[in-house]
């Protein structure tokens, strides 16, 4: 399976939600690769510049209720389109959570304390992680310094990573379903 | 944990519509009802084609409208418009709601008699929350999910917990749903209901219409709550009635059989909350989340620049009526714009024919067609960086109805209040 990981941005504020990250405006796009200049464009975060401070990044790390507000999936294409395809907070909003596993990218909760030893001990531009879905494991690198952590994915969230999205999945199962 | 001796309305309605489990607790519902609308439906539109997979699981089960930019305003949104159009054609869907027939989609698709007690209800819009005030269980989703939903007719969840809200005490006058809803998000927090289903239960829940329950559970996901149910009965048959005449022989054997959807006396719940609204005052937002809430008299005579009343929280032809009630003849004040958006053609019918749109007219306010436009700052009522907008809507988030814009969420009441003193103001309906 895929590995997912690199560098690493570090949001430090609790429910951060999807007009945040994708502001409606640009829900009038019908295609993922035009949303990639506003990404986090109404981040209401002191200090954060997503002009300067997105570039390079592949992963985020963020607090408590990543993703609360609107449904729109619109959030996550704006993370892939820029190359984030991984996002680790201590928790999710439910629809945000789906939408990125739905996508084939894990959005993977930690307790409090370990999110917390991240921003402690790692936050900074030149942190990258990476995970392990097969293993469950993270590995944190900061210049040198270097730490595992284990996590956990539902074995459904794993097998649509490894189908690379829900349609698919879905698709070869449940035909014409319905109720 | 308590011993599960029976059933939570959502697990009732789970049990009864699962197709799959494919692993550990999720759940795949078989679905009554797909909605969509031209923001998230077009990509999934697209991606099906791309896919070699433009199909539809049943054109009679999917409910399609154009709401958040109409008319279009510019190419992009004519764009979406247009792909709706085509796909519709193409499907022979029947239910699709264009320019002159189209409203707030929570609003329109309730009103069309589309949702039913024990439904299982998905569209590409976080507030389809709304539609469990008909006891269904109706939830927002991705544009993935909408895909699959319009694809194979199915959607996957967790199994449900749930977490019942029992509001007790008697309404004061001037006191509404919406202020109701404020202050339940304001005490359990934006991450309060994250992944359970709230039962909202209660004297004060049975003696409130089908548009006050609408608007209840219409702001359930701002609590982080997956879907907001209230319990089937005779006020929901009687607006369901139209309808369902033909199903059933009488009002009661309809509630008969929605009685089913109620859940059981010994059902499980992850937490039971009990709220007395007896002595609440009307309530409104401050900052930028929807949990930070305070009595309008806290913020009384706060500068606002514009004022709008509409969206799938308040735009219902009660809110319209209350709203008129407070304005009575008056004009507002000089220092600030209103705008009014009735949330779908029926309503605005109605709102004429009583002499509402007069109303509103004589005080000065624009009236403008249905659409969700305003709300999430994509047209027909944006405010500028600095400004301030009393809305009647259901977020509040930084840059939400325009860049750098605040928004204070409202009851309509307060909101015609606001509009008549040009500052946030508690409405003479109120007495302290």
């Amino acid at each position: 399976m895929h590995t997912f990981g690199g560098k690493t941005l570090f949001l430090d504020r609790s429910d951060i939600n999807t007009d945040e990250i994708i502001p409606a405006k640009y829900l009038t796009e019908i295609s993922k690769k035009a949303l990639q200049p506003y990404l986090l464009e109404d981040l209401n975060l002191e200090g954060f510049d997503p002009a300067k401070d997105i570039a390079g990044c592949r992963v985020i790390v963020t607090r408590a209720n990543f993703g609360c507000g609107s449904s729109r999936e619109h959030a996550p294409w704006a993370l892939e389109v820029n190359g984030i395809h991984m996002v680790i907070a201590q928790s999710f909003a439910r629809i945000f959570r789906q939408n990125m596993f739905n996508c084939g990218m894990p959005a993977i909760d930690l307790p409090e304390e370990i999110i917390d030893r991240l921003f402690n001990e790692f936050s900074g531009p030149d942190t990258e992680i990476y995970a392990d879905l097969e293993t469950g494991e993270l590995t944190v690198e900061k210049q040198g310094q270097r730490t595992k952590i284990a996590f956990t994915v539902s074995e459904f969230d794993r097998a649509l990573v490894a189908a690379g999205g829900w349609v698919e999945y879905a698709d070869a199962r449940y035909g014409t379903t319905g109720s | 944990m308590q011993e599960n001796t029976g059933k939570t309305a959502a697990e009732k309605i789970f049990d009864a519509h699962r197709v799959d489990n494919p692993a550990g607790d999720m759940v795949v519902l078989g679905l009554d009802a797909v909605f969509c609308h031209e923001i998230t439906t077009p990509v999934a539109i697209n991606d099906l084609i791309a896919r070699g997979k433009d199909r539809v699981f049943d054109p009679s089960r999917i409910m399609a409208v154009i709401d958040h930019v109409t008319p279009a305003k510019d190419s992009k949104t004519a764009m979406q418009g247009k792909i709706m159009r085509d796909w519709a054609r193409r499907h022979h869907i029947e239910y699709f709601f264009d320019i002159g027939r189209n409203g707030v989609c929570h609003a329109l698709f309730p009103e069309k008699g589309f949702v039913r007690p024990g439904y299982t209800i998905i569209m590409g819009d976080s507030h389809t929350c709304t539609h469990g005030a008909f006891g269904a269980f109706a939830a927002g989703v991705g544009t993935t999910d909408l895909e699959v939903g319009i694809l194979n007719g199915v959607c996957a969840f967790h199994y449900p917990r749930s977490i019942k809200i029992e509001i007790t005490g008697e309404l004061p006058d001037g006191v509404f749903a919406k202020d109701v809803i404020l202050h339940i998000i304001g005490q359990i927090g934006v991450n309060g209901a994250t992944d359970c289903v709230i039962e909202f239960a209660g004297p004060v829940v049975a003696a409130m219409s089908m548009e006050a329950r609408m608007t209840l559970c219409n702001m359930a996901v701002e609590a982080g709550a997956t879907c907001g149910i209230c319990y089937p009965d005779m006020t929901t048959v009687d607006y369901l009635w139209p309808f369902i005449r033909t199903e059933y022989d009488s009002r009661q054997a309809a509630l008969e059989d929605y009685r089913r959807w109620q859940p059981d006396k010994g059902a499980a719940y992850q937490q039971v909350l009990k709220f007395d609204v007896t002595d609440l005052p009307p309530q409104l937002t401050y900052g930028y989340k929807p949990d930070k809430v305070c009595p309008v008299s806290e913020m009384q005579g706060t500068a606002v620049d514009q004022i709008y009343i509409g969206s799938c929280t308040n735009g219902r032809i009660e809110d319209l009526r209350v709203a008129a009630r407070v304005l009575s003849g008056q004009r507002i004040n000089d220092s600030v714009r209103g705008i009014v958006s009735p949330a779908t053609p029926e309503i605005y019918q109605k709102a004429l024919d009583e002499g509402i749109i007069k109303t509103f007219m004589d005080a000065g306010f624009c009236v403008a067609n249905p659409t969700c436009g305003a709300c999430l700052g994509m047209s027909c009522g944006v405010i500028a960086e600095g400004e301030v907008c009393a809305s009647t809507t259901n977020r509040n988030f930084y840059g939400r109805m325009g860049k750098g814009g605040m928004v204070h969420l409202m009851s309509p009441a307060t909101a015609a209040a606001t509009a008549l003193a040009g500052h946030i103001a508690n409405s003479n309906l109120y007495r302290e």
